[in-house]
């Protein structure tokens, strides 16, 4: 084990895969010479090449349709777009093209493609580089969404979704970047779809995703020390696959579901959950799902503002403290 | 001209011969005979939905599809019937899809929009204006990545100039000198409205060719000749190396946009100018002028014609699509799921 940061595994992740197959390619804006503009892709150019670590025009439809081309012939694209924001621009590929072609063609087309992008808020951007938009792709039928919390998972899932013959939409939160954690040495490679749980406790069961895990942690030591509430925390990992198995099992076992989301509410993922949960687990619920999310507002800027916006730490120890006894 | 060598089975540049010629004759006839059946069958209520015909356009496709590799890629429209037939996919399968049977290129699942045939190279119908030319740029990318030699070539209509993406791709396919061939098929009109109406250049795709530091190229799109010399040229070239290639091609649809246009808006004379110009009847005089013997000619209509004929048979005799296909390959693993 090396204690690597969040962005270290995304260079590791990404690095370990093209060593092993030269089908693999990485295009992005800044990503070969400048390494990223979250420094998350240093060294790949030294590593593998030019014609293998490619600097794009800022063109998302033209990035993400040539990752799209090259995948249906042959290569294994991975396509940075520089902030999750930014996928608006380029949407219909994702949406009309990548995600429906192996459906549309009745499975003639394979697009084994990985879209790497920067999501989510605590970086005081504003609402054009800060949004969660992991519930944007959840919604469309054809793209598996991914969203890690920890450096070894960042590596693990990285090079599954790389593996993996559908189109991945990999969330990477722009704030977890410089978090350190252990990260398995040598070849590591993980599974899509498959929730865990970080801790288990007997009152509720917390659900969450990317950097709303590391709130929940912090939040469930709270509620067990100065509440006497005892949380589960299950780290979601992946939307799509999602592991219900994991999470109607951890909510059976306690009676109480918390979603935590950095999504605006509204479809955030945690109300597909919801109703999961209330369609196959209603009866072994002791009260309300609770869903702590962003509010349905654009992020604001300023710290104060931000800071009072995405989910927090107090935030999350009020409403269970206040909601569940 | 490149003045390079054409290599691995691409065709010469200078003569055209007239086993290529007949070639010609009977693609044309064939996308022909094949869009007008596909027009009856709609007026039978046979096929549903929406439908766009390439009725005039055929030297186009006819002139890439006898020109290209059959390892080449074939990237096109919603307008893509001709296209797609051009590269060899099945007319059983193409009238088939159209009909919503089983039989079906898609299985009934992308209909007349969005036919494909990856066997054969065409590897797709995109009915989002604009967004196929950045992914044949990637094929392109592709096939330069892996050395093959291949080439990626990407049919749209005049409107899609006008759209970001267009500008992307052509700027992404330079500076990566991708083997790629952009061809705007220009008929004058992008859907409802004059293109000229609504464009800042007189020619939609070849006046913007300089931003991209590409050669400006006009041909005549009713002239199968014009368009396969054109096609292997810049076919050898991006084989070689040479880069993408814009070239836009004028052209006439003798029907409106889609199923639903009766095209009441083009001046009075204008479709019947462009009929004296149709692509089929003009060829068809050619290859009399150059000694094909008459009855040549009218043996490929009757085997045309009974082609049409055995596949528009092949086709309504096809089951519903099986209702199993509905949850079948969304995902790599043929199924649906998205949860445990």
């Amino acid at each position: 084990m090396a204690e690597l940061t969040y962005r270290e595994a995304v260079a590791a992740g990404i690095a370990q895969e093209m060593a092993r197959d030269d089908r693999v390619v990485f295009l992005g804006e800044d990503v070969a010479h400048a390494g990223g503009v979250f420094k998350a892709t240093v060294g790949l150019l030294d590593q593998f090449g030019p014609l293998r670590v490619r600097d794009c025009p800022i063109s998302e439809q033209a990035i993400l349709g040539a990752a799209m081309g090259a995948a249906m012939t042959g290569l294994r694209p991975i396509a940075e777009i520089m902030f999750s924001d930014f996928l608006a621009v380029c949407w219909d590929i994702v949406a009309n093209e990548i995600a429906k072609s192996r459906y549309m063609t009745n499975g003639q087309v394979s697009v084994p493609l990985v879209i790497r992008t920067a999501n989510g808020g605590g970086s005081r951007f504003g609402a054009q580089h800060s949004q969660s938009v992991e519930n944007w792709a959840m919604a469309i039928p054809g793209i598996k969404v991914v969203a890690p919390a920890f450096p070894a998972d960042v590596k693990g899932l990285l090079a599954a979704s790389i593996r993996d013959e559908d189109p991945v939409l990999f969330f990477e939160q722009k704030s977890l970047y410089s978090f350190k954690g252990e990260v398995p040495d040598g070849e590591y490679v993980d599974e899509l779809g498959k929730a865990r749980v970080l801790r288990q406790g007997k009152d509720c069961t917390i659900v969450a995703l990317a950097l709303m895990v590391h709130r929940a942690l912090e939040a469930a030591e709270i509620l067990e020390r100065e509440h006497g509430i005892s949380c589960t925390v299950v780290d979601v990992r992946s939307l799509v696959p999602l592991d219900t198995v994991t999470i109607l099992a951890e909510v059976a076992r306690t009676g109480r579901l918390v979603t935590i989301e950095e999504n605006p509410r509204l479809c955030g993922w945690g109300a597909e959950i919801a109703s999961i949960i209330a369609d196959e687990c209603f009866w072994e619920l002791d009260g309300p799902i609770i869903r702590i999310t962003t509010p349905h507002i654009p992020l604001p800027s300023a710290d104060r503002l931000e800071d009072n916006t995405i989910p927090s730490v107090a935030r999350i120890v009020q409403e269970i403290s206040q909601r569940i006894d | 001209m490149t003045g390079t060598t054409p290599k691995k089975g691409a065709a010469p540049i200078s003569e055209i011969g007239s086993e290529t010629r007949l070639a010609l004759f009977r693609m044309q006839l064939e996308l022909r005979l094949c869009e007008k059946r596909a027009y009856d069958l709609f007026l039978q209520n046979l096929i549903k939905g929406t439908s766009h015909l390439s009725l005039g356009q055929e030297a186009i496709a006819a002139g890439f599809g006898v020109a290209m590799r059959p390892d080449d890629w074939t990237f096109c429209t919603y307008r893509g019937h001709a296209h797609t037939l051009a590269r060899g996919a099945s007319m059983t399968g193409v009238l088939g899809e159209l009909m919503g049977r089983e039989c079906g290129l898609l299985g009934g699942k992308g209909g007349s929009m969005h036919l494909t045939d990856v066997s054969k190279g065409a590897m797709g119908s995109y009915a989002i204006i604009g967004a196929h030319l950045p992914i044949a740029a990637g094929a392109a990318w592709s096939a330069q990545y892996r050395g093959t030699e291949q080439v990626a070539v990407c049919f749209f209509g005049d409107g899609t100039t006008n759209i970001g993406a267009f500008h992307e791709a052509l700027n992404f396919s330079v500076i990566w000198k991708l083997p790629v061939i952009f061809v705007c098929e220009n008929n004058l009109y992008m859907e409802y409205t004059p293109i000229s109406a609504v464009t800042a250049v007189e020619h939609p795709a070849a006046d913007r060719a300089a931003a991209y530091n590409l050669e400006r190229v006009v041909i005549d799109g009713n002239d199968a000749d014009e368009v396969y010399r054109t096609a292997t040229k810049f076919m050898n070239r991006a084989r070689q190396g040479g880069g993408p290639a814009l070239i836009e091609a004028m052209t006439y649809r003798h029907s409106g946009h889609s199923r639903a246009d009766p095209a009441q808006y083009r001046p009075k004379g204008e479709l019947e100018q462009w009929l004296e110009r149709d692509p089929i009847k003009i060829y068809r005089e050619r290859l009399l002028e150059l000694g094909m013997v008459e009855a040549t000619l009218r043996d490929i209509e009757e085997e045309v014609t009974a082609q049409v004929n055995e596949a528009t048979e092949a086709a309504k005799a096809s089951a519903a699509p099986d209702l199993a296909g509905i949850h079948q390959h969304v995902w790599a693993d043929g199924g649906a799921a998205w949860r445990n």
